[in-house]
């Protein structure tokens, strides 16, 4: 498929002399640019050592790990792995075909009969079991079209099709977020610096407190409530995210340049909301309201469950995140590491995992962000048993516990420990705020005073 | 993709042939209701046989001439414009998942009145699509169509006097398509109908021209059988001798010949060589090229939109299209973002991360891990 092998263009080409490495071997990887490993003898001992199983004491050592996370693990273990996720991977894409096109196209076939007949029923939502049903139908509906098909199709795990209804370029998801700006924000700034505090803006989508490496600041004060807003208007914060507002903070927001972005995005809301909150409610005549009301349950239920099944993907207990630093010198290898140890799979049946868009299994989605989604399950089991043998966590647990540990983590981190109190006081903006908190007070007192 | 020129006379027939429902469903009402999907999106599970924007073909009648062959008549959907005869279509077919394009040249009538497209495929013993035709197409199966293509192989307004058509093996189709055309206007110059068969046995459409012979006194049918010991009108390849039998010398004549490139060469080259006048018009069949490549060759790599081109070096097509001073749109320079995406419009290339060697004309590649082999062009 894609890309088509033919065996012996690729394991007898005597690629030394012609074929430069995409960069220096010598050159770090991440984020700007491919290989450390990828010479030709490297990728040529890739493919040879395809029997390479390491087994490796998770107790032990190493000198200088480059990741503080996983401290028994060397550099050449960290690429060592990458390999037996490539081999994963390489095994995979040439099995795509008819298997795959089936089941995508089941979901889709699915997707528009829960569209259509909640629709209908909605229209009929003035009969209370009918309203019920139609917010039921869209809302699965919504939650089908964002997740197992608009967000993996988007990735280009669909691609190889050539089917244009399903190109990751060119799809368009019912959600008020732009699906241009989405494909920027999500496939390339999440996917590639996953979890590094600083750079992976979906560390709390940019108004929240989601990591102890965030310093804290009073604003943060909010973060519970942030984080309930955050969910409710899910799809609106999505849409929003790529603006990177909370700029606006700091005082250094650009909005002229942004404002073909807010242009953009201004479009599709007014688009996704003249749907649903204005024609098809116009539809229903004098029962405008109800229709209307369905839509926007639909939405927000849309809404909490997407908010739900991503907050659990990076953020739950025993997901560790990284510094700028320790990746900045990263290989594919570590890449891989970094992917498995940032996030954090769902336990659950088979349709929940279709309902979260198999992401679910965060961690596969992660390492192979565009194979077919569906196929994650099975992937699961290879990598699990390639993570026991290099003594790597594979995080996950079930929904409700998880969830529970991302809202402990929200509250948590709202309040300021008593080190990061006097580092906010110290800092600048800290220092300034104090020095006006002060001064107000004191002057408060005078006029008091005075008034006495 | 030209639309072509049947627009004025076929925008007219669709607007008659479409009913008030979907005349509803195809304003931007109905566009605002279905979106961000296209309307074409649900009726496709509602009314397979409709479509408002999208143009597909329902397989209503599949016929097998011969061993290596297979016909099949389609009913297309009312977004469909008519077509000219002796131009073509491409139709999208889903083999293991992966859809392919084809082109195919329609052997029915053109005329107004004929609703259905008949397409006669001949099987290439390797051959993606139609092998998958032979063995799969079955009545109730959608094809995808795209608007009929081409403007030079097609009868020109207004008829010539004499017209001769030329052909061999499957490429009877664009020329039995006129035919047939000729014959439903009622046409009243003389047609010669000239096709090369290998034998008795492998003519397509054996019957049809019979019967055509026979209720139209102006159309002269010479089969020609290229394998020896044939009971044809003419034996063997064709020759300056078939062509004098078959061939007005007049003006006012048109000609008309496709089929195998040896059979389009040799009549090109009598043209030349006897400086005849007639205006002659050709096509023929063949299958996109797939270039031969030594994967020790670097090549050359022309950027289509910008109209640059680079020796390549090995590296990567998006780091070789930067120091051309280009600037693609990109992400995460390591093959997961998929945001610099671009068409591969010819040549093969090397995946830097496995090694593969792959890519065929219209796939999109990363080319943040792509490398050239060979010559390569990419839009943009
Ligand atoms: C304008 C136009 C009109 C046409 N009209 C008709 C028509 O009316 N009827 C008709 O039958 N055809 C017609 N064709 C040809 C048709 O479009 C297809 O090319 C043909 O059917 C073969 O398609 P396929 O998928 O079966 O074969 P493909 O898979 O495209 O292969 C074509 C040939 O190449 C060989 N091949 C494939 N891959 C390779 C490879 N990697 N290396 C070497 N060889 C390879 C195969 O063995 C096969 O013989 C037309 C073409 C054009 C351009
Ligand atoms: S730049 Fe991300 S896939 Fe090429």
């Amino acid at each position: 498929m894609n890309p088509v092998t033919t065996p012996n263009e690729t394991t007898e080409t005597p690629a030394e002399a012609t074929f430069v490495p995409a960069l220096d071997p010598s050159t770090p990887l991440s984020p700007s640019a491919p290989d450390r490993e990828a010479s030709a003898a490297a990728r040529r001992a890739a493919r040879t050592d395809a029997g390479e199983r390491r087994r490796i004491d998770p107790s032990r050592r190493v000198a200088d790990a480059p990741l503080s996370a996983v401290p028994h693990l060397s550099q050449d273990d960290l690429d060592a792995f990458g390999r037996e996720m490539e081999r994963i991977r390489a095994k995979h894409v040439a099995d795509l075909g008819e298997r795959d096109a089936t089941y995508i196209r089941k979901v889709i076939k699915a997707q528009r009969r829960l569209e259509i007949g909640g629709r209908i029923a909605l229209e009929l939502g003035f009969i209370p079991p009918f309203w019920l049903a139609g917010v039921a139908a869209l809302s699965a509906s919504k939650i089908l079209d964002n997740m197992e098909i608009g967000h993996n199709v988007m990735h280009g795990q669909y691609d190889w099709m050539q089917d244009e209804e399903l190109n990751g370029r060119t799809f368009e998801w019912d959600t008020a977020c732009p699906a241009d700006q989405w494909r920027h924000s999500h496939n390339y700034m999440h996917h590639t610096h996953t979890n590094i505090v600083g750079k992976d803006r979906d560390v709390g989508y940019g108004i929240l407190r989601m990591s102890d490496d965030q310093p804290w600041e009073p604003y943060f004060l909010g973060n519970p409530v942030y984080a309930s807003l955050l969910a409710l208007l899910f799809e609106y914060g999505v849409a929003l995210h790529d603006l990177e507002v909370e700029d606006a903070r700091y005082g250094r927001w650009d909005w002229k340049a942004r404002l073909p972005m807010m242009q953009a995005i201004w479009h599709k809301v007014r688009r996704q909301a003249g749907k649903d909150y204005l024609l098809f409610p116009a539809l229903a005549g004098p029962f405008f309201p109800v229709v209307l009301a369905g839509n926007a349950t639909a939405n927000v239920v849309r809404n909490l469950w997407t908010f739900s099944i991503i907050f659990c993907g990076h953020f739950p207990d025993g997901v560790e995140e990284f510094t700028v630093e320790e990746t900045a010198e990263e290989t594919r290898g570590g890449w891989y590491v970094r992917q498995l140890l940032g996030s954090s799979n769902l336990t659950g049946g088979k349709l929940f995992h279709v309902m979260s868009g198999n992401l679910s299994f965060q961690i596969e989605h992660h390492l192979f962000p565009d194979i077919p989604a569906h196929r994650y399950a099975e992937i699961s089991d290879e990598v699990r048993e390639v993570c026991e043998r290099y003594g790597l966590q594979y995080n996950g647990g079930p929904l409700p516990y998880q969830l529970f540990t991302v809202a402990r983590k929200i509250v948590r981190l709202a309040w300021p420990t008593g080190a990061e109190a006097d580092a906010f006081v110290a800092s600048e903006t800290g220092g300034r705020l104090a020095k006006t908190v002060v001064r107000t007070l004191r002057g408060a007192t005078r006029a008091v005073r005075a008034a006495v | 993709m030209t639309p072509s020129a049947t627009a004025p006379p076929a925008a007219a027939r669709r607007s008659r042939r479409r009913g008030l429902t979907q005349r509803l469903l195809d304003t931007p009402l109905a566009d605002a209701l279905a979106g961000p999907h296209n309307v074409d999106h649900y009726l496709e599970l509602l009314r397979p046989g409709w479509a408002v924007k999208r143009i597909r073909g329902e397989i209503v009648d599949v016929r097998h001439q011969n061993e290596d062959s297979v016909t099949l008549t389609l009913r297309p959907t009312v977004t469909w414009p008519g077509f000219l005869a002796g131009q073509h279509v491409e139709i999208t077919v889903e083999v293991d998942g992966v859809r392919h394009r084809r082109c195919y040249s329609p052997s029915g009538s053109a005329d107004i009145r004929a609703r259905t497209i008949e397409l006669t495929v001949r099987t290439h013993p390797e051959g993606v699509v139609s092998q998958h035709l032979k063995r799969n197409a079955h009545v109730g199966m959608f094809v995808g169509l795209s608007m009929p293509i081409g403007d030079e192989f097609v009868l020109p307004r207004p008829r010539p006097g004499r017209i001769v058509l030329i052909s061999g093996g499957s490429g009877i189709t664009p020329v039995l398509a006129m035919l047939r055309t000729l014959t439903d206007e009622g046409y009243g110059g003389e047609v010669v109908f000239l096709h090369y068969a290998r034998t008795a046995g492998d003519l397509l459409y054996a019957d049809d021209l019979a019967a055509v012979e026979a209720a139209h006194p102006n159309v002269t049918v010479l089969r020609a059988y290229t394998r020896a010991g044939q009971d044809g009108d003419l034996a063997g390849h064709l020759t300056r001798e078939h062509l004098r039998v078959a061939l007005p010398a007049d003006r006012d004549a048109a000609a008309f010949v496709c089929g195998p490139g040896a059979l389009v060469e040799a009549v090109r080259q009598i043209w030349a060589e006897d400086e005849l006048t007639t205006p002659l018009r050709y096509e023929h069949f063949a299958p996109p090229e797939l270039p031969e490549i030594d994967p020790d060759q670097l090549g050359r790599i022309t950027f289509a939109q910008s109209g640059q081109a680079v020796e390549a070096t090995g590296r990567s097509l998006l780091e070789q299209a930067e120091q051309a001073g280009l600037s693609p749109t990109h992400g995460c320079r390591m093959g997961i973002c998929q945001s610099c995406k671009c068409k591969l419009e010819h040549g093969r290339v090397r995946d830097t991360l496995t090694g593969d060697i792959y890519g065929a004309p219209g796939e999109e590649i990363r080319i943040c891990v792509s490398a050239a082999v060979g010559d390569v062009t990419l839009d943009l």
